[in-house]
């Protein structure tokens, strides 16, 4: 058994900063890299591709990067773990193959983790029996069965330990947890069990670290931005593992960024809801037993994490179309600029109840003056300049197109000193609305796919 | 005397849906008890006011010097349903540390 392994983080979300994977390859030692793509806006956008396009539906950003990731991986023997392979895993490792192939890589194998998608099987879940209701609000799966777009449920480190036992050197999945992806490299090497609940759960929080990318090395950093070193070649986190379940954050010495105690609880906070209750396919863990250590420069090591067993259901996410929306904004400068803005949208408004379109809503925020703490903000008497953005949903699309067209005239028919209308008429775009649900493990089966090139 | 939280605290904010995560540190060890006793559950519903139209839960994590907060239905509708500019509560932590607590004479001695 190795004495500890080096998991790097290379990308937080799909729009990531491009040169992490690179530059997490090449400072350093590491012996895996996981790369994050999917949110749940980021699996209908990718379900809406593969629709146009049954090639499609994947981080195409992948592909490009593995150019010069895949040759510097083999060299090194770095392992590659990714659920960028969104709705469509199976196209994603062909593309991976043939850049590979074009690159004159031989004898590399990829593993490929399928049957999250469960969109072509909801009547066959329905019929024997899983209900598929809203666990939030209770609803009935009717309410938007014409409307589903796509629905996966969320694996855990599980089917990744299984193609990294069949020797996958590049591991490329549908919809897996964030955590899960660090998780199974550490389940692997190590061989901790299914139910060794308290290191999978120190795993798990390990992958919360890492899974927004910079965000836990210094990036978005609220206790003091000033001191963090070198944003512009921001060092990503590395979760250095070992087998008793002790993780210690760190980063490449020779990047930008810094590992702190504070740092690093910034991100533990991050979107967690009830802490006690951190839920995933492969255990409970409880962050509030999370005991941390400052041991060196950009180290902080982590110890003491509870584990609880993992629960029997799998969450499902199910995104669906519901409405339209658009977007304006308009420019207003001194003097007077936020009266002009409002007088603007009194306006604005007038027309579009002359017009008789109707709306679910409609929003006017004044950017520069209070559209992010709202009331919580001290006024100014007389503003330098306010943008006034106007946004409106709806279920008919053309009273959000027509809401599209009234914001250009107000420039010459409303008050005056305004700008900033170069980028044409706002378009309707899909709201995606999510629908979580809980089904049972044994309805879901996963599938792991080795392929050698 | 008054101190806006800002001063003895950190924190980070994002969604889940329509529900607000904040996260408030302490920046020292001492001032955790304190930010426990008085930026409660009640406190932060008040203080958001019309921006909140849900309950707010919290959570205690002393091993980070850490509350948690959840602001139910906070963001017009979370994900791409949402009118606001800042439809996942980013800037919500910055706006939980605009607030002004009392903290007892003698205990901001050596700060700045």
């Amino acid at each position: 058994m190795k004495p500890l392994i080096r998991i790097a983080s290379g990308q937080g979300f799909w729009g990531d900063l491009l040169t992490a994977p690179m530059a997490q390859v090449s400072n350093g030692p590491i012996d895996y890299l996981v790369m994050d793509y999917l949110a749940e806006v980021t699996m209908s956008i990718l379900q809406k591709q593969k629709n146009r396009d049954p090639r499609m539906g994947y981080a195409r950003d992948l592909v490009l990067l593995m150019r010069d990731l895949l040759p510097a991986c083999i060299e090194k023997n770095i392992r590659i773990i990714t659920n960028g392979g969104g709705v469509n895993p199976i196209a994603c490792s062909d593309a991976i193959c043939e850049m590979a192939g074009s690159l004159g890589v031989r004898a590399l194998k990829v593993g490929v983790v399928l049957g999250d998608d469960i969109l072509d099987r909801i009547d066959d879940l329905q019929k024997d029996g899983h209900a598929l209701k809203n666990m939030e609000t209770g609803e009935p799966l009717d309410n938007i069965r014409g409307r589903i777009q796509s629905a996966n449920a969320y694996f855990g480190a599980g089917p990744i330990v299984e193609a990294l036992r069949q020797g996958a050197q590049i591991v490329i999945t549908g919809r897996t947890t964030d955590t899960g992806l660090t998780l199974a490299p550490m389940m692997y090497e190590f061989g901790w069990k299914h139910d060794d609940w308290d290191k999978l759960a120190a795993g798990t929080v390990a992958g919360h670290i890492l899974e927004c990318g910079g965000q836990a090395s210094g990036g978005n950093f609220m206790a003091d931005w000033r001191s963090v070193p070198d944003l512009a070649h921001l060092g990503f986190p590395i979760a250095e593992a070992y087998p008793n379940g002790d993780i210690v954050l760190t980063k490449h010495e020779s990047l930008g960024g810094m590992v702190t105690l504070q740092t690093v609880k910034e991100q533990l906070l991050y979107e967690i809801g009830n802490p006690r209750e951190y839920i995933t396919p492969d255990c409970v863990a409880d962050f509030t037993t999370i005991r941390l250590a400052q041991e060196g420069r950009d180290r902080v090591r982590m110890t003491g994490v509870k584990g609880r067993p993992a629960t029997e259901f799998y969450k499902v996410s199910m995104s669906y179309l519901d409405g339209y929306t658009a977007f304006g904004t308009l420019t207003y400068s001194w003097p007077e600029a936020l009266q002009k803005a409002q007088k603007a949208d009194e306006i604005l408004r007038i027309r579009l109840k002359d017009l008789g379109v109707k709306f679910d809503e409609v929003r006017t925020e004044y950017l520069g003056v209070n559209s992010s703490h709202g009331h919580l903000a001290p006024m100014n008497s007389d503003y330098n300049e306010v943008v006034m953005r106007v946004g409106v949903r709806g279920r008919d699309r053309e009273a959000v197109e027509r809401f599209g067209m009234e914001l250009a005239p107000l420039i010459l028919t409303g008050p005056p000193s305004v700008t900033g209308f170069a980028g044409g008429r706002p378009r309707p775009s899909e709201v995606i609305s999510y629908w979580p649900a809980l089904i049972t493990k044994n309805a879901v089966r996963h599938e792991v796919i080795t392929r050698t090139l | 005397m008054k101190v806006q939280l800002l001063r003895i605290c950190h924190g980070r904010s994002g969604d889940k849906g329509d529900t607000a995560n904040i996260g408030l540190i302490a920046r020292e060890e001492k001032f955790y008890p304190l930010i426990e006793r008085v930026v409660t559950a009640d406190r932060v519903k008040e203080y958001f006011g019309a921006m909140v139209l849900g309950p707010v839960e919290r959570f205690e994590l002393p091993n980070l010097w850490a509350l948690n907060f959840l602001l139910h239905n906070a963001l017009g509708g979370g994900g791409t349903k949402s009118l606001k500019n800042d439809a996942q509560g980013k800037t919500l932590a910055a706006a939980l540390l605009r607030m002004e607590i009392d903290v007892p004479e003698g205990m901001m001695d050596g700060h700045v």
